[in-house]
This record gives C-alpha cells, sequence and structure tokens, in this order.
C-alpha cells in the first residue's frame, strides 16, 4: 500500500508521517503540493506544522493548494485522508471537515502528552482501537481550539462524528473536548494531537511501563492497512 | 490605481485570546477605560479598474477565501477614494 504524504511551504512533520507510515508496513511516498499529482497513492495523510507561516488562517492558503483539488476529488471518492494538526486545519478550511480551528483559549502554544478517548472506531484511521480506548499521543499547537455552531456540534455529536475527545484536561478550549473528526464516510480524519510522534518504542510519550515506550499512534497507520486488505 | 478594503472581524460570540491580551496589556499600563479589544483584519487589493461585476467577484473572494465563515464575518467590502487630486500615474 501507497501512502502519500504532501509538503506545503512550512510543513514541519512531513518526515515523521513517512516514518510512521513506514513503520506500520506501508510505502511513503513524497508529494507536492504545487503538484495536481497523487503519483496513484491509495491515501493521503496532510501533515503538521505551519503552513504558509499561518498567513490568513492557519491552512487556509495551503488549503487552496493545486494539489488540494485533486485530494478533495479522492476524499469524495473515498479515498482515506488523514489531516494531523495543520493538516486537520487544511481540511476544515476545504469544507471536507465541519466547523473551525482557533487560538487556544489560554492564548499559549501548548505541548504535552495528551491523553484521548476514542470515540468512534468507523473509519479508515481509527478502525484498529477499540471503542472508548484512551491513548496518549504528543499535541503541540497554538490554534487548536475546535469550535462550530450549536447545531453542528450536536449533529456531529448524533451521527457519531466526534473521533477523538480530549481526556483529563482541555487543553485548548475545544468545544466539547473535540479532538478529532471523521466524516459521514469514515475516510477522512482530523484530528490536532499528533498520532505520528508514537510510533515507536524510545521516541514516544512516557507509559507506566518504561519511558518514552507510547506507541499508540501507530495504530492510525496500521488501521488503514487492514481496512484496506478487507475491502479488496 | 483603485483600491478595494476587505474588513474581516472574528464574530462577536466567539473569544478573541489576542484580543484579551492585548485588553490586559492596555489595562497594566492603567488604561482601565477600555474595557474590550477585539482584533480584525483589513485586506487592501489593489485593481486596474472597478465595476460591479469586479466587485461582486471581491465579495465572493471576502467570503469564500479571505474569511472563514464559522469564525469570522466580514464587515465590509468598499472601494477605496481615487488618489488624490493632481496625482499622475
Amino acid at each position: 500500500m501507497r501512502v502519500g504524504v504532501i509538503t506545503f511551504p512550512g510543513s514541519l512533520d512531513d518526515r515523521d508521517a513517512m516514518r510512521a507510515i513506514r513503520l506500520a508496513g506501508a510505502e511513503p511516498v513524497a508529494l507536492w503540493h504545487g503538484t495536481h499529482d497523487l503519483m496513484g497513492v491509495d491515501a493521503i495523510v496532510l501533515p503538521g506544522g505551519f503552513s504558509y507561516g499561518d498567513y490568513l488562517r492557519c491552512g487556509a492558503i495551503a488549503a487552496n493548494s493545486p494539489i488540494m483539488a485533486e485530494v478533495i476529488d479522492a476524499a469524495n471518492s473515498g479515498m482515506p485522508v488523514l489531516g494531523i494538526c495543520n493538516g486537520f486545519q487544511i481540511l476544515v478550511e476545504t469544507h471536507l471537515l465541519p466547523g473551525g480551528l482557533v487560538r487556544n483559549d489560554h492564548g499559549d502554544f501548548i505541548r504535552r502528552d495528551q491523553r484521548l478517548r476514542v470515540e468512534s472506531t468507523d473509519s479508515a484511521w481509527t478502525s484498529g482501537f477499540e471503542p472508548g480506548q484512551e491513548i496518549t499521543i504528543p499535541l503541540k499547537n497554538g490554534e487548536g481550539g475546535f469550535i462550530a455552531d450549536e447545531e453542528t456540534l450536536d449533529r456531529l455529536e448524533g451521527e457519531g462524528l466526534i473521533a477523538f475527545r480530549y481526556l483529563d484536561v482541555n487543553p485548548n478550549g475545544s468545544l466539547r473536548d473535540i479532538a478529532g473528526l471523521r466524516n459521514e464516510r469514515g475516510n477522512v480524519v482530523g484530528l490536532m494531537p499528533h498520532p505520528e510522534h508514537a510510533v515507536e518504542p524510545g521516541f514516544g510519550p512516557d507509559t507506566p511501563a518504561a519511558m518514552r515506550s507510547g506507541i499508540d499512534g501507530l495504530t492510525f497507520f496500521t488501521s488503514i492497512l487492514t481496512a484496506t486488505l478487507a475491502s479488496a | 490605481m483603485p483600491t478595494i478594503v476587505v474588513e474581516v472581524m472574528p464574530k462577536p460570540e466567539l473569544l478573541d485570546p489576542a484580543g484579551k491580551a492585548v485588553a490586559g496589556a492596555l489595562h497594566r499600563l492603567g488604561h482601565d477605560h477600555v474595557t474590550d479589544v477585539r482584533i480584525g483584519k483589513r485586506f487592501e487589493l489593489s485593481v486596474d479598474t472597478v465595476d460591479d461585476e469586479l466587485l461582486k467577484s471581491i465579495e465572493k473572494v471576502a467570503a469564500d477565501m479571505l474569511s472563514n465563515s464559522v469564525i469570522e464575518t466580514v464587515l465590509s467590502v468598499e472601494v477605496l477614494d481615487e488618489s488624490p487630486a493632481g496625482e499622475t500615474h
């Protein structure tokens, strides 16, 4: 399976995402924002970072990149698309996922190992988790506050489209503790925390078992392998 | 050369942490009469000529790209006054 990672001007975690894909057993493919070429990949990751220096709004200019026309078409045809942090902001700006992401309510950039509850396993990127599973992956952002109007929030809740919720603390003022969403079809997932930073023992969050041994993020990338094999 | 000015503000019901930080600084400087600060954006778009059709297209750009309707409101899309009399291009 070939999984594309798109690099935008200012992307930061594209290499880590490619590494996570390789560790999960898939083949990472570097894609470039300025082209219209998805190079025949089977899934796409929009990585974290600060595309275009967060000018205009986070993710807004990247959402209008040449390659995003193909990404939107592919997503609407059912291709798995994962947006991490800035990638989530890009997905929201393209309206592939609803709502908006605004500056953290406390005004500070935050970096912490964040506990999350997996609220939906009905997606290409979360099918490997147990319903309600609690995971820990790094969170690092300045503008991660998820907002939407009440009607949208009720719909997301009612249709089971909330993929992840923050546990212990709400780190950024996100409404209803929303950390990530999936679309109706389940192929598009976006979240603020970073699964690609918790994929290899020795480099992940601390766990009760050992320092830096947390690899809860790996399941995101193995989920698409299983989902694709199952549907093949 | 005409300039079209687009003004965008965060929605009133949303917390504006940047504005809040500025308000906090003003209070520390003794400006207690300032009760609230909100920070928006002003875009100045230079164009060759203006007509109704162009203005309509800019209004669409303002709604679709310069602002995000989930978090922001477009306050105005206006043509700035022509260059001062006597100035030539």
